[in-house]
């Protein structure tokens, strides 16, 4: 009879985090009417992503760029098609690497970074002393990171892609087992990676910037404590957004596809 | 030493804040709680709160920790629901939507609440800045230096809230509360964690307030002796429920059994001051 009850309280309380992450994201959208009014406090959101990620996003897609060549391409070798290792790098990278990396080295870095700031802003009381100055916290603290990681996450997924096609151009190169020039490496890309492909991930992209701003501020407002709290919402944060990433690049996946998009 | 300078600054500050003086126009409101009541789960913490203040008074609400003095604040500003009853600023429901924003009600929080992101005149700047109170940025930094003028705290503007000390916090939040114009200051614990020095500082920087802005203001505090020095009426609050309402000297006089209990010295001191000796 208790486990039931517990069972019943698990999914009662599921759904209300549910609905409240849902009312959170509307209510950041209807805020997004006074971005003008915001701006610079979205452009500095921006320049804190790019500050915390643009340099190890650099370096972790170079070495995915690498391995996937590395990996990929003796096995090609052997068929005598190596020099299809540039679409495989390029479509691996656009449709999937790129955009699933790039959030979660945000995720890691940016996210957590908002939920620690928020969390500790909730713990002492600076979201009350928002409110009683009659300034709506959606307004000034999510919906800035939401704009922000909403635009940002693509421009990053762009970066460690043309990255990560460097890092296969180069290991496709070097290695011995595939050696194939620059040169053709770029044109199979160019053949084989078209528009719609870099768009699949920049959609993907920006919906995990989406469940990345909100997940994490969500998790910040909803934090009550002390200091040991706040770690564990961040904590919470990460790894709500890393399950929620990866649940929802299935699915986009599977829409994408239904669509012919994919 | 500490409390005549700062005393000097704020005296000085009277002659220095006109442009802030323009733009403190508020008028005082009155404040009326009607039965009201709260639970957190088991714990009954409002039991059917009845007070009245007029408009342009101080009030100070007495009691022992865990009291719910705060909470009682926190319902008055709106940061809380109550279970039942009501709470009216010059007639108007706090809880009606249609009266929301109605009136300019600052806070000052036990712990300041500061942005710790932003400096000192920042965190007074942005009030104004979010509400586009004024388009010239010369007019709100006037403001800024004018208000912490009138906390004593003239070079501070731009430092950090986490280089400043506990009662510099409080000041500060004070001038971030005064430049909102507001109608009705609500001061938490203000001197909770001070020394006597500093406690007698916010105490003068409270009652200075009043030269400034035509306001009432709500006090809750533990801290008799702050709470006689700086209010008109006190309250007292005990079990849930406010159990004696009058001016210090009526309180101080009061028959009440809870109330004399309370601000009654709770330690005799022995002779020689060897009260720990039978300790160890």
């Amino acid at each position: 009879m208790m486990g039931e009850v517990l069972k019943l309280n698990s999914v009662i309380s599921l759904f209300q985090t549910t609905g409240e992450i849902l009312r959170l994201l509307g209510e950041s959208v209807y805020w997004c009417r006074t971005f003008f009014d915001n701006r610079d406090k979205v452009y500095r959101q921006m320049l804190e992503i790019g500050n915390h990620t643009l340099p190890v996003g650099a370096l972790i897609s170079l070495f995915i760029g690498g391995v996937l060549a590395l990996q990929s391409g003796p096995a090609l070798a052997q068929f005598g098609v190596e020099e299809n290792i540039g679409g495989i790098v390029g479509l691996s990278m656009v449709k999937e690497l790129g955009p699933v990396m790039a959030a979660i080295l945000v995720a890691g870095r940016v996210g957590s970074a908002m939920t620690a700031e928020i969390a500790s802003m909730s713990v002492y009381e600076e979201i009350d002393a928002l409110k009683t100055m009659d300034i709506n916290p959606v307004r000034y603290l999510v919906m800035p990171r939401f704009i922000a990681s909403l635009f940002a996450l693509p421009i990053l997924v762009v970066y460690m892609d043309i990255i990560g096609w460097f890092g296969g151009a180069l290991v496709s190169f070097a290695n011995p087992d595939i050696h194939i020039s620059f040169n053709v490496y770029f044109r199979n890309l160019s053949e084989l990676v078209e528009f719609s492909d870099i768009l699949n991930g920049l959609v993907k992209a920006m919906v995990f910037g989406i469940i990345i701003s909100i997940v994490c501020c969500y998790v910040g407002l909803k934090t009550k404590g002390g200091p040991r709290e706040i770690g564990t919402s961040v904590t919470k944060a990460v790894v709500l957004s890393f399950i929620l990433i990866l649940i929802f690049d299935y699915y986009i996946t599977r829409v994408l596809i239904f669509l012919g998009l994919d | 030493m500490t409390r005549k300078i700062n005393m000097q600054k704020t005296v000085e500050a009277n002659s220095k804040g006109d442009i802030l003086h323009q733009y403190l126009e508020a008028s005082a409101v009155g404040v009326r709680i009607i039965g009201l009541d709260k639970s957190f789960g088991e714990n009954h913490v409002l039991k059917g709160i009845d007070l009245e203040i007029k408009p342009g008074e101080t009030v100070v609400i007495l009691g022992t920790s865990g009291a719910g003095k705060s909470v009682l604040l926190r319902h008055i500003v709106g940061l809380e629901k109550p279970d039942s009853g009501a709470i009216l600023i010059d007639g108007a429901n706090v809880l009606d939507p249609e009266s929301e924003g109605r009136h300019r009600i600052a806070m000052v929080f036990q712990s300041s609440a500061l942005f710790n992101s932003l400096s000192v005149g920042e965190n007074i700047a942005l009030y104004l800045r979010e509400h586009r109170v004024f388009r010239e940025e010369e007019k709100i930094r006037r403001i800024v230096g004018d208000s912490l003028s009138i906390v004593g705290l003239d070079d501070k503007g731009n430092i950090m809230p986490n280089e400043l000390s506990g009662g510099m916090k409080r000041r500060v939040a004070i001038a971030r509360a005064l430049v909102m114009n507001p109608e009705l200051i609500l001061f938490d614990e203000p001197t909770s964690g001070l020394d006597p020095i500093m406690t007698r500082t916010i105490g003068e920087v409270i009652l200075n307030l009043r030269k400034h802005v035509e306001v009432t203001q709500v006090v809750v505090t533990h801290d008799i002796d702050f709470a006689f020095y700086i209010a008109d009426r006190v309250a007292v609050l005990s079990g849930g429920k406010i159990i004696e309402v009058g001016t210090p000297e009526q309180i101080r006089r009061s028959n009440d059994a809870s109330v004399r209990e309370f601000i009654t010295p709770q330690f005799e001191l022995k002779e020689g001051g060897k009260n720990h000796e039978n300790r160890v």
